[in-house]
């Protein structure tokens, strides 16, 4: 597909939108980016959430890196999510940087940018905006939510939040919670933004410099969570970067130094740095059991009609099979009908993004399976 | 999509007895095709247990839902009398834990449908006299060190198994490997029987 205009929706223009956090926001905008056609019973919209550094352009190119979409394997014309068939929506989330609000918009009160006046926000408060969204283009119900990572845990809230819109999910190597690893690791990444003196207390917009230099080392740290010891072992070994023998200095001698820096370096052309710091915060805020008096079950009693599946990944070790079947488990004992695997994989986390054929299958299987009960021709 | 109406012999078995409308769990469900056909022609609500991605895929194309797991530590999961019948098909000889997976069976479900393959019966007992090693033979087709059967019983031991743990019988139906049902009780079916079917009541 080629790259398109994006589209931006003001919502909560009367009334307010309130966050988890009892701030309020208005308005509220939201960038999104829709595929296909929606139906006449308008039965067919599928919701695909994005993962912490991802963005709507799910199936078009990107406007600044001009890279193709970030899951075009998957979603496109006579693809598993095939949008000659369905109604295909991806939006920005709240909190991020490709147009929808957050602490890089400027403050209707003031007139200058948020930055970290801008109030913390949670994963539900994203799908609550989401929600909004959806009104707004008149999908009432979803036949599908779908999200990877970070993606997944806004499906499990939409679970929890808006079960009657939903006829079906898919939830990818995703947790209900953050463990205290997860958090250690988003920590990091914001220590290292808020240690560069360019950071200025998030107020950098507008002076012709940004925190890059801390941000490209909470992006190297987060990649690494995203692989597994395997794959950069595989990739990189410690294979030399263009020189034969070490320097005996602090250049990016091997091939694992100079390819963390390059994700660094491309990522700040990309990302907000107050963006990273309040999207990294609502994914630790996440603890759905705790909700519910540590009774995960009890988060979906009102969602056994919704079939489910969730997917994990064998060497994700950020969102674990362990945090994937906690889940499934909790589905089961609410009697929500849940299909789960774990696929078998060297990819680390990211595989949810990678070429996966038994993923694929997988997915293929549930999409035409929750069709044909959602009265769409598989 | 496959045909629910034709069902393999030993599973048509086990889908006689399966009240229609009744919840099932169905342990090592493989391709989906039992509770497919529960599904389709006895209109249960049907869940699966299966260890193979094959088999996973397989069933969830069907529309099945299935979690992919091995019984010895997924059964643990699920709540107490969440289900009608669970049915374990020829696995339990599988098992790490065979009797801890028929205590989780009754615990899960107000019924269990147990089938073995019968160690005990009479080629099996003829081939281990006479050839002084473990059989190998059409329904127990792997060598003693790659086989995935690793705590073989024979119908009596099952029967025994069954008592000690007062669980009660309420149907069982020695069978060929064609699934042709054999009219004989416990003892000569320990004898004559390729496999074995149970109904068991807590």
């Amino acid at each position: 597909m080629g790259s398109r205009e994006g589209h931006t929706a003001t919502l909560f223009k009367e009334s307010a939108l309130t966050l988890d956090s009892g701030a309020t926001l208005s308005p509220v905008n939201v960038g999104y980016e829709t595929y296909g056609t929606l139906n006449a019973d308008r039965s067919n919209a599928i919701l695909i959430c994005h993962a912490l550094t991802m963005d709507q352009y799910v199936a078009s190119t990107h406007p600044i890196t001009g890279k193709a979409g970030w899951w075009e394997r998957i979603v496109g014309p006579g693809k598993i999510l095939d949008t000659d068939k369905y109604f295909v929506v991806c939006s920005n989330v709240l909190g991020s940087c490709l147009g929808s609000t957050g602490p890089w918009e400027d403050n209707p009160e003031t007139g200058e940018p948020w930055g970290l006046d801008f109030p913390v926000i949670t994963i539900r408060d994203m799908v609550r905006t989401q929600a909004a969204l959806l009104d707004h283009l008149g999908v009432g119900k979803l036949f599908c939510a779908v999200g990877g990572s970070m993606g997944g845990m806004q499906v499990l809230e939409w679970l929890t939040t808006y079960p009657e819109r939903l006829h079906s999910c898919i939830i990818l190597a995703a947790a209900a919670r953050h463990t205290a690893q997860n958090i250690a690791f988003h920590e990091i990444g914001r220590q290292a933004v808020m240690a560069d003196p360019k950071w200025q207390e998030g107020r950098y917009y507008g002076k012709g410099s940004k925190p890059d230099k801390g941000l490209a080392v909470a992006r190297m740290t987060a990649h690494v969570t995203y692989l597994s010891e395997d794959a950069l072992t595989h990739k990189f070994g410690r294979n030399l970067q263009s020189r034969d023998a070490l320097s005996f200095g602090f250049d990016a001698d091997f091939q694992v130094e100079s390819y963390l820096r390059h994700q660094g370096s491309t990522f700040v052309d990309r990302f907000d740095a107050n963006s990273y710091l309040y999207i990294t915060r609502a994914m630790d805020y996440l603890d759905i059991p705790r909700r519910y008096d540590g009774r995960l079950a009890d988060a979906f009693a009102a969602a056994t009609h919704v079939r489910c599946c969730v997917i994990s990944f064998s060497s994700d070790w950020l969102y674990p099979t362990v945090e994937n079947k906690r889940i499934v488990h909790a589905m089961n004992a609410a009697g929500v009908p849940v299909s789960f695997a774990e696929i078998n994989t060297p990819h680390g986390h990211d595989a949810f993004l990678l070429d996966e054929p038994e993923m694929d299958q997988m997915l293929e299987g549930f999409v035409k399976a929750a069709a044909k009960t959602g009265g769409l021709t598989p | 999509m496959s045909q629910p109406n034709k069902l393999r012999p030993d599973l048509q078995l086990i889908a006689n007895l399966i009240e229609p409308g009744s919840r099932v769990l169905d342990v090592g469900c493989d391709d989906g095709a039992l509770l497919n056909y529960l599904v389709n022609e006895k209109q249960v609500d049907g869940r699966g247990i299966e260890l193979s991605q094959r088999g996973v895929n397989a069933s969830v194309a069907k529309g099945l839902f299935v979690i992919q797991g091995d019984a010895d530590n997924d059964l643990l999961e699920y709540p107490d009398n969440s289900f009608d019948y669970v049915v374990l098909s020829k696995a339990l000889q599988a098992m790490h834990k065979p009797r801890d997976v028929l205590i989780s069976l009754l615990r899960i479900g107000k019924k269990a449908v147990v089938t073995i393959p019968n160690f005990g019966q009479w080629r099996v007992m003829f081939h281990l006299f006479t050839h002084g090693r473990m059989p190998v033979t059409k329904a127990l087709d792997k060598t003693w060190y790659n086989t995935d059967n690793i705590h073989f019983c024979t119908i009596n031991d099952l029967f025994d198994l069954v008592e000690q743990e007062g669980i009660s019988v309420k149907e069982f139906v020695p069978h060929k490997n064609n699934g042709t049902r054999l009219n004989m009780g416990r003892r000569r079916a320990n004898w004559h029987a390729d496999q074995a079917l149970f109904l068991l009541e807590k």
